[in-house]
């Protein structure tokens, strides 16, 4: 242990992967320092967890299997959560509706940040008509407003998951573009790019590891705070229907189907409600703490 | 064709119509192959904007430039960048925050595809008199004069024909100044390097270079050998009291003189 | 315009550390340095990376974040500065004590002019119309010998040359009126004749407004002809406090090795004396 602890912290690594792993090493030290960081990576880990074994937390067929006996039933040691309307077990729905929650998450990210870091970047970079083309484009759909367009796109698709990741993910990659673009604009300007130019580095290169390592932080920074609106887009498509479609156990559903309950059987919309609050709170916290910890000049 | 820079009436505009600003206007000089040229002057003269010219940051506006015996490309191939590197003024500004020292040198090796890497790095720091371990160090946790060896070691890196220094050894104490500057003489011995050399130090440029131009207001006002800058014989007014200022704040310098 | 009677010492410093807990291990930027200061001008010289800038800073409270300042005594205008809070460091910078950085485009703010910058810092601590302001601020960039203020007053800092960037920042913290002042390198990108005319206005301050100048410098030649008294420093330590005029009778061998060293233009030489650094500097 000890040891593992000195080969990262060398003062003197032997190798550019020692020297890596430090890096990574020193980022979590930064990180683990701050307790809010902490609260919200145990929540974000938590929901990875219960995505990942949640057939064997909670029996798959208790997600869709209706009880119309046991229907409405307040939180009890066989139901923790309670059950809703049609007498399903809310604990199992909502664990099997952290999949979900998660899948949402990770194809947004994965479609979202990238996008909108590519096209601000070049743009950016490149100036001139590339720059001019791509902002148009960027500023159509940033005119979109966001429900609407997801709610017009479902409604030209079928309602569904997929089509509301997909509608989410192409109304928000705008903004990505427009921070991204105007980083590259001021990183552009600086002596250590002339100094990269001066090199001989091609614009690509030039791109992907002078300019992408300093926008970077601000892009994954701003896609873990965006991931709370996200994960209440998605939540808000399936209130109003057009996301997932009963039965999955999408939180936002859940939400919804429980709303006419609400005076009597609180704990039908309110625990998806709280799952909701809680993995959006989470993932702030995590970005909060990964803007400090992402900044080498903190450490 | 033995002249190693060529520069015939450079002209630089920054910004455009009402708001443009001729930094450089109509500028000639020529370095021979293994010689080093100085450039001093008044500060704001276009001094830093013509070694942008000559490492293609700026493109000129006017004139004709011819470095390494070739008129200079408007995309330089790499061949060329390796040929003829640029050590900014500014050592703050001109190495990148977030790459490790490490990273600021090896990143000009992978472009140019050169082999030993390890050993190349290695040696440019012991070139320069840093230690070892700020290897891995990022440039804000290193002082300005560190992170100025930093700046010329990556030039140096790429063990390049033609060095255009941009006040290189501004940010030094003497004794690491006198160290670069034999390390420069060395280099060019052996490898019978040009340098084109911007200093506000008149005792450095004078001991660097065999030639000197002095500028002002975006012109050259005069070319001597730098025998002349030691003596003070000038012809231009402004070259006279560059010179007169050199000689220490008010009081008498010869205070310095080790009895 | 201070409180301070004429013979207290404007800066008194003593025992004062600096040190960075990179995680890598403890960097001891400053070692246990000590030095009071009335209203003259102290040069600081010394090896590249003894911690001259970090001492600036620590006075300015400014030494960034793993860096922790430690000492007996760090007081400024009678002021203690170790025990200060944000609000009277906020009044105390600027107002009684301020630093021209040793990297002065880098602390421009690269995406406002230098007019607006200027004007900002007046403001912040004199209560003027904007317009006065923007006339102070003019004042000041003619004053360091900007040749075309009207210009450089709407260029953005990397429009600037090294020097102007230098002046801009000169002018910034000159205006604002302070009685200390840390001049970190502040004539590095000047050429002498500006020089010159730059260290005559800071020599005015001090013999006229009575400001105290702490003058780091690498330029032996500046230093001895400009400074009243020069603190050499070595690894994080003074090891040597001269008077100015007296700097060729300095004892410490590494003085003596840096007036070695120094390339001069009434003699040419083929190659620099160097110096063999002894370790044994570093200790005690
Ligand atoms: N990108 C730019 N846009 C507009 N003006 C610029 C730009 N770069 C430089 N200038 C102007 O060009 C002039 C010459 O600048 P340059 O940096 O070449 O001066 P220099 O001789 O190197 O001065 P110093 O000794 O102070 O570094 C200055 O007046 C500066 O304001
Ligand atoms: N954030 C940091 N983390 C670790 N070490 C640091 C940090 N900042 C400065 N140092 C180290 O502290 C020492 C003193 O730095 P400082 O900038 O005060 O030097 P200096 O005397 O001003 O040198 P120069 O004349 O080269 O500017 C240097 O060795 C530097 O590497
Ligand atoms: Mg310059
Ligand atoms: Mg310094």
């Amino acid at each position: 242990m000890n040891n593992a602890r000195s080969w990262l912290l060398a003062d003197q690594p032997a190798s550019p992967l020692q020297a890596r792993m430090g890096r990574f090493y020193t980022s979590w030290l930064a990180l683990s320092a701050n307790p809010l960081a902490l609260i919200g990576l145990a929540i974000v880990v938590l929901l990875l967890l219960s995505a990942l074994l949640a057939p064997w937390i909670a029996p798959r067929d208790a997600v869709y299997v209706q009880n119309l006996d046991g229907r409405l039933q307040p939180p009890s040691l066989l139901h923790w959560f309670g059950t809703d309307e049609l007498g399903r077990d809310l604990f199992a729905r909502v664990v099997h509706g952290s999949r979900i929650t998660l899948m949402i998450v990770a194809l947004v990210a994965i479609i979202v940040g990238p996008l909108g870091l590519i096209i601000g970047m070049v743009a950016g970079y490149v100036g001139g008509w590339t720059d001019r083309i791509l902002m148009r484009l960027t500023d159509i759909f940033l005119a979109f407003p966001r429900l609407v367009l997801a709610l017009a796109f479902v409604a030209a698709l079928r309602p569904g998951i997929e089509s509301a990741i997909l509608a989410i993910a192409i109304t928000s990659w705008p903004p990505y573009a427009r921070l991204a673009r105007a980083e590259t604009l001021m990183i552009r300007r600086s002596d250590f790019i002339a100094a990269a130019i001066a090199q001989g580095a091609s614009a690509p290169r030039i791109i992907r590891r002078y300019v992408m390592p300093l926008c970077m932080p601000s892009v994954v920074i701003r896609l873990t705070l965006d991931m709370a609106g996200i994960i209440l887009t998605a939540a808000g498509l399936g209130f109003l229907g057009l996301g997932a479609q009963p039965p999955s156990p999408e939180w936002g559903a859940m939400v919804a189907a429980g709303r006419g309950y609400v005076l009597d059987q609180w704990w039908v919309s309110t625990i998806p409600g709280i799952a909701i609050l809680l993995v959006s709170l989470g993932f702030n916290l995590l970005g909060d703490g990964l803007r400090d910890a992402l900044d080498p000049r903190q450490s | 064709m033995n002249e190693a820079i060529e520069v015939s009436d450079l002209e630089v505009t920054f910004g455009h119509g009402t708001k443009s600003f001729k930094a450089v206007q109509g500028v000639s000089f020529t370095v021979p192959f293994g010689q080093s040229f100085g450039l001093v002057g008044e500060s704001g003269s276009g001094k830093s904007t013509i070694l942008r010219a000559l490492s293609v940051l700026v493109r000129p506006s006017g004139g004709r430039l011819q470095v390494a015996g070739g008129p200079l490309p408007l995309h330089p191939p790499k061949t060329f960048r390796r040929r003829v590197q640029l050590v900014f003024q500014d050592p703050y500004a001109s190495l990148h925050p977030r790459h490790s020292i490490d990273r600021i040198l090896r990143e000009p090796l992978e472009v140019h595809g050169f082999d030993r890497r390890e050993e190349r790095i290695l040696q440019s720091l012991d070139e320069v008199g840093l230690p070892r371990r700020y290897r891995y160090r990022y440039p804000h946790q290193l002082s300005g004069g560190q992170r100025q060896r930093v700046a010329i070691a990556r030039a140096l890196v790429l063990e390049p024909e033609i060095l255009l220094l941009d006040e290189p050894t501004s940010a030094l104490d003497v004794s690491i100044q006198a160290e670069i500057l034999n390390l420069l003489s060395d280099l060019r011995e052996a490898r019978q390097l040009t340098y084109l050399l911007v200093s506000h130090n008149l005792a450095v440029v004078a001991h660097m270079c065999d030639r000197v131009a002095i500028m002002s207001q975006g012109k050259i006002v005069e070319v001597t050998d730098s025998r002349h800058l030691r003596t003070g014989t000038f012809t231009h007014p402004y070259s006279q009291q560059l010179w007169a200022s050199s000689q220490g704040y008010f009081r008498d310098p010869a205070v310095l003189d080790v009895g | 315009m201070t409180s301070i009677s004429p013979e207290a010492p404007l800066l008194e410093v003593e025992g004062l550390r600096v040190s960075f807990a990179t995680q890598r291990g403890l960097v001891e930027a400053v070692r246990g340095v000590s030095f009071a200061m009335g209203r003259e001008k102290l040069g600081i010289v010394g090896e590249s990376g003894s911690g001259k800038s970090t001492i600036g800073r620590a006075l300015m409270r400014l030494v960034p974040s793993p860096g922790v300042v430690t000492g007996q005594k760090l007081k400024v205008g009678g002021k203690d500065v170790l025990s200060a809070n944000e609000r009277d460091l906020q009044g105390l910078r600027g107002g009684k004590i301020a630093m021209i950085m040793q990297d002065p485009k880098f602390s421009l703010n690269p995406v406002m002019r230098i007019g607006t910058q200027i004007e900002e810092a007046i403001r912040m601590h004199r209560r003027v119309t904007r317009k006065a302001a923007r006339a102070h601020a003019m004042e000041a960039l003619l004053a360091v010998r900007i040749s075309n203020p009207e210009r450089v007053y709407h260029c953005f800092p990397h429009e600037l040359s090294g020097g102007m960037g230098q002046r801009a920042m000169i002018a910034m913290m000159l205006s604002t009126q302070p009685d200390v002042l840390i001049a970190d390198e502040p004539t590095s990108a000047l050429d002498v004749t500006v020089q010159a005319q730059v260290l005559a206005i800071l020599d005015d301050l001090v013999s006229r407004r009575g400001m105290g100048l702490i003058m780091i410098s690498h330029d032996l030649e500046l230093v001895a002809s400009f400074c009243d008294r020069v603190l050499v420093m070595y690894a994080g330590r003074i090891v040597e406090t001269l008077e100015a005029s007296a700097l060729s009778r300095a004892v410490h061998p590494y003085t003596r090795g840096l007036i070695a060293c120094l390339p001069r233009l009434s003699e040419a030489s083929s190659r620099l004396q160097t110096m063999q650094r002894d370790p044994a500097w570093s200790q005690v």
